[in-house]
């Protein structure tokens, strides 16, 4: 009987751990929908008023249409997919040279990989600008594209390359024999087993040039071409801020993050913890 | 790269046994696969790094019609003599110091909640791993809003609904309430990150240690003591190196806030050295500062893996 009470309040204090650490999550994000659902938020009433006056959408036709913001939507479409495509590619034959080849230099590559890794890349945004600058990319979406390649390659490289090693070798080698080439091996073998390696690089770098602020507020200046990071960071930063189309804003484009995450979750989830267990 | 394809070793067999390339040496096809990747990888990353070091050295300016001259360890010894570098470097400590534990510890009692079967178990993962997926500059600008002075959420939670406090709190236009704001955010967005590779360890450790210690007589806390933390040391070392090196990197959060005012008193290092450069267009001392940080993490992050592998041979020892 005693051991049945215990198991009780054992389960009771884990649901209370597990609300209480949901409701603080949560809460701050349902206050934000309810901001954006408010019409002329510009002075801040009161949390009761958030809570319980009108709720419109016209933030959000006002945000998308007269905000522009479906100029910036635009822009971070265009921006992460190509960049998640070219992270994917560049990335995993990258990978793929690292995990089946022995070549001469390949440690001196590897370390440098590793190095930059460690690197914080705001680090590198006082010389990447002036790198801009002499390429001419200042204020020019290629900009954000080269640079999000390059600071997002050398993880994913990095995941992949683990990844790819699990595979066995006697597929490549079978596969050698019957006369098939690096490339054709690349292709054919090794892209479609690596699958939800692909998956999982293919959400982080998504998820990082999507909500990259730092480089884009950096280097773009012209509204047209801003990213929604930019976009929502002016709506707040203007000088008396409306909240309820900013956070109308914010919530267009926590849209796509949080499909991503619903759809991706798994992989997600295994990418983020197998490097960690595996160090 | 390309003369050294050029410059092959034509002597070199083929094929060398076990290993599936068909190339081997300076021939490798490894080359051509590397190629693109890493041709982006040096523009953007290495050669940054570089240029960086030979910046931080310099007198630069962007401003045109500006010489740049060698300085040598000018920029560093200014950092030195600045006392708003090192109100910087001591925010950050200070969010390292709050953050770094406040994460670890939540997120492990998080994960212990969620370590057993339990109804609603993937819907609570999901909510407390939900503000680390959406971005730092949509819960910065949220955080600005949330502890807003007049009719702030926070303020309205401690004045209004509790009477906890007389009156609301000018949480952003003094140096350690702005640190508590900013604190919270750091730590409110990454629970759900630490809670999740908690989890993965929680769930990686072998049930039968548990039933041996049954067996013994250890129960729920002796069991977590004896069982549970010496299994997920690695883990939490991984996390804790992850955690410091994150916290130092805090950037969007301090910028969007209070852009490390009023008066320089929130300042951290990144915002500092982004103001230098992009503000008054010292790039070199901003250079200069950006190396002292990644010395500073680096050897932070060294520090604590000698430690925490040190500490772990002892315990098996």
């Amino acid at each position: 009987m005693r051991i049945k009470q215990k198991k009780l309040l054992v389960a009771a204090v884990r649901y209370m751990v597990l609300s209480v650490a949901s409701l603080v999550s949560l809460t701050p994000l349902i206050y934000m929908f309810l901001t954006s659902l408010k019409e002329n938020a510009f002075m801040l009433t009161s949390p009761a008023d958030v809570v319980q006056g009108n709720k419109t959408f016209a933030n959000y036709a006002e945000a998308w249409e007269t905000g522009k913001l479906s100029l910036s939507f635009m822009n971070s479409l265009l921006v992460t997919v190509a960049t998640t495509i070219l992270v994917v590619l560049l990335g995993s034959m990258m990978a793929y040279a690292l995990a089946r080849f022995e070549f001469p230099g390949k440690s001196v590559f590897f370390a440098l990989i590793i190095l930059e890794l460690m690197i914080p890349s705001i680090m590198l945004v006082i010389p990447q600008f002036v790198l801009a600058k002499d390429l001419h990319l200042l204020d020019n979406r290629l900009g954000l594209l080269l640079v999000y390649v390059g600071t997002n390659l050398a993880f994913n490289t990095f995941l992949m390359r683990g990844f790819f090693e699990g595979i066995p070798k006697e597929l490549d080698e079978a596969m050698i024999i019957d006369g098939a080439g690096a490339w054709r091996r690349y292709t054919s073998l090794m892209l479609p087993l690596a699958k939800p390696a692909l998956a999982t690089a293919a959400i982080f770098s998504f998820l990082g040039a999507w909500d990259e602020y730092v480089w884009a507020m950096t280097i773009i200046n012209d509204p047209a071409k801003r990213t929604l990071p930019v976009a929502i960071a002016m709506f707040s930063g203007a000088h008396s801020t409306n909240w309820g189309l900013t956070f109308a804003a914010a919530c267009i484009a926590l849209i796509p993050v949080l499909v991503v995450f619903f759809i991706f979750q798994r992989q997600l989830v295994g990418g983020i913890t197998s490097g960690a267990l595996k160090s | 790269m390309a003369a050294a394809l050029s410059g092959a070793n034509t002597l070199a067999p083929r094929r060398r046994r076990g290993n599936p390339s068909s190339g081997r040496g300076w021939r490798s096809p490894a080359y051509l696969f590397l190629l693109p990747g890493f041709a982006v990888f040096s523009l953007v990353m290495i050669y940054p790094t570089v240029q960086a070091l030979i910046m931080s050295l310099e007198k630069w300016s962007p401003a045109p019609g500006v010489e740049n001259t060698f300085v040598g360890l000018a920029n560093y010894a200014k950092a030195f003599g600045d006392p708003i570098f090192w109100r910087a470097m001591a925010n950050s400590g200070v969010y390292t110091a709050v953050t770094v534990p406040g994460q670890i510890v939540l997120g492990l009692i998080c994960a212990v909640a969620l370590n057993r079967a339990l109804a609603g178990r993937t819907a609570f993962r999901i909510m407390v791993y939900i503000p680390v997926i959406t971005s730092w500059v949509v819960v910065s600008v949220l955080f600005k809003y949330l502890f807003a002075t007049d009719g702030g959420l926070v303020n309205w939670l401690l004045a209004d609904a509790t009477s906890l406090m007389d009156q609301g709190v000018d949480w952003y236009n003094g140096r350690w309430t702005a640190m508590v704001a900013i604190c919270g955010l750091g730590i409110w967005k990454g629970v759900g990150w630490t809670m999740l590779i908690f989890l993965a360890a929680l769930q990686a450790v072998p049930e039968s240690l548990y039933e041996a210690a049954c067996v013994d007589g250890a129960q729920g806390w002796q069991q977590f003591w004896h069982i549970t933390l010496p299994s997920i040391r690695r883990t939490t070392l991984f996390i804790t190196i992850m955690l410091v090196i994150g916290a130092f990197n805090v950037f969007v959060s301090v910028q969007l806030t209070t852009n490390g005012g009023p008066a320089n008193l929130t300042q951290v290092p990144l915002t500092y050295l982004y103001r230098q450069a992009f503000n008054f267009l010292d790039f070199g001392y901003g250079s200069a500062i950006a190396f002292m940080l990644t010395a500073l993490i680096f050897a932070l992050s060294i520090g604590q893996y000698s430690l925490g592998s040190k500490s772990a041979q002892d315990a098996a020892a």
